[in-house]
């Protein structure tokens, strides 16, 4: 009874993309799946329910802006709409012909699309939340907390004694603002993912760089001398060996943060994939036989996805601390002298 | 390809709304809930450590009632002996007093028999030598009541003179 649920239940999240494809004939798990990750101007939460989201457009300082619902005609065809034309994804400035034209000078497109509603939901999920606890905390001080409250304290302790105070050391009180942010945000963001119908926002390249990028400002600024020493001049390392040392170290300032952006994208659009693709066995093999096995691999797989968005907030806030610790620490270059840098 | 592409809208969307949330968040939410968190660890901290001062206050207290009470005692044996002491001193200066008393008795009773025994003594002598010279008397006139018996008598102390 339960697995025939759960079987209902995700043939409601991704029928849509099954009828869409289903009219071209064959089903395409690729497309299918590549669709339901990458970012859409329509959010389709069911069969029928579509949200068409408005298109903003920065054509030379003119701006548009209009509901994506103009570029699909009453049989769901794409239509050229004002000069523009909406294909794989994208919205081009269209020639004479309707067809997408070369000529993409100028056009900037702040559309609020599917990942940047789901980002709008996500933070005011995430202000609500938030502001009840720290209302609860004005209202209830001296108290012991209550609901919500004593839902996320321990989690808010957590990244403050475990990430923070366990991975910058005495200045962690600066930073926990920031951490804090990035765990929740990227923790919701992961579980609002998993939602059916929810976007893939953290699986998304984009949103994965801003996050990477704010943590290398923040390192890059928070760097103290011993920090810049150690990459201009490491401790331990002859003089001659600066030519190689130096890019190095400078390319290190890069890649940490990279692995970050690479890493949360990844973890994340794998899941989306792996969820996906045990649903499509479904239909590839055309027999209601697959669906039991497909069914049980994919909440399998879904629990673990919970696990994992938890884990890649975790992991990406911890690394960030730990970014944050190493140039804000304070070398003792006596001790280090002669033993190189292991610890880095 | 595209999916390794980040989107200049989202870009720019996400960017603005992450350091928008991050602004408010530290402003309404981080702030308040990290200094409700200090301060209820910081009460927490002081609750203990009042508990750990009050019990060394306690054993402070104990520790010097304890001394009062030791104090106390000693003072109670100090009294105690040197009133056992007083009394001894008193008994052996009342013993000696009346040791000596007895023995200056003893000693005027002594001189005082003394005293009698020679005035028994004396008059028993006087007694005795009244009663002689009594009985002497009676004795002679006995004896010299015969007129032959005293020519015997003269006889004999003529005797007695010519021998020597």
């Amino acid at each position: 009874m339960k697995k025939l649920f759960v079987l209902l239940f995700s043939f409601l999240t991704i029928s849509t993309c099954v009828n869409a494809s289903s009219e071209g004939g064959e089903f395409k798990p690729g497309d299918m799946i590549m669709h339901h990750i990458a970012d859409d101007y329509t959010w389709h939460f069911a069969d029928g329910m579509v949200l068409y989201l408005p298109v903003i457009l920065v054509d030379n300082g003119q701006v548009n802006v209009f509901s994506s619902s103009n570029f699909y005609n009453e049989h769901h065809e794409l239509v050229p709409y004002k000069g523009y034309v909406l294909e794989h994804g994208h919205i081009y400035r269209a020639n004479a012909e309707g067809e997408p034209s070369e000529d993409h000078a100028g056009l900037l497109d702040f559309s609020i699309t599917k990942n940047v509603a789901s980002l709008f939901l996500s933070v005011a999920l995430l202000l609500i939340v938030f502001f009840t606890i720290a209302g609860r905390y004005k209202n209830n001080k001296g108290k012991a907390p209550r609901g919500i409250q004593s839902f996320f304290e321990p989690i808010i302790v957590f990244v403050r004694d475990e990430i923070a105070k366990a991975n910058i050391g005495p200045k962690y009180e600066r930073y926990m603002p920031y951490l804090l942010t990035i765990f929740f945000f990227i923790w919701f963001n992961n579980l609002l993912g998993l939602m059916p119908g929810g976007a893939n926002l953290t699986g998304n390249i984009a949103v994965t760089f801003v996050l990477a990028v704010m943590t290398l400002l923040i390192t890059v600024f928070s760097g103290n001398k011993s920090y810049w020493g150690h990459i201009f001049a490491t401790p331990g390392v002859p003089k001659w060996l600066a030519p190689i040392m130096i890019p190095v170290e400078l390319i290190g300032i890069f890649t940490k943060p990279f692995s970050l952006m690479v890493r949360l994208f990844a973890n994340i659009t794998a899941g989306h994939i792996i969820i996906l693709s045990l649903f499509s066995l479904i239909f590839i093999f055309k027999s209601v036989a697959v669906g039991p096995l497909s069914v049980a691999f994919a909440t399998f797989m879904n629990f673990l996805e919970l696990f994992v968005a938890l884990l890649q907030a975790y992991i990406f806030t911890l690394l960030s601390a730990m970014y944050i610790g190493g140039a804000v620490e304070e070398h003792d270059h006596v001790d280090d002298m002669g033993h190189g840098d292991g610890g880095h | 390809m595209e999916l390794v592409t980040p989107n200049f809208g989202l870009l720019f969307w996400q960017l603005v709304t992450f350091l928008v949330v991050l602004f408010l968040l530290t402003k309404f939410a981080w702030k308040p809930i990290m200094q409700a968190l200090r301060d209820r660890e910081d009460s927490i901290e002081m609750a203990l450590s009042a508990a750990e001062k009050a019990k060394l206050e306690m054993q402070g207290l104990k520790a010097e009632n304890e001394k009062l009470l030791a104090e106390a005692r000693m003072e109670r044996d100090k009294i105690l002996k040197e009133a056992s002491d007083a009394g001894n001193s008193i008994i052996e200066t009342a013993k000696n007093k009346a040791n000596e008393e007895g023995n200056r008795m003893i000693a005027q009773a002594r001189e005082a028999i003394e005293n009698e025994k020679r005035a028994a003594i004396t008059e028993v002598k006087n007694m005795a030598a009244a009663l002689s010279v009594d009985i002497a008397e009676r004795i002679l006139r006995k004896e010299l009541s015969d007129p032959s018996a005293q020519q015997a008598l003269a006889q004999d102390y003529i005797r007695e003179v010519t021998l020597n």
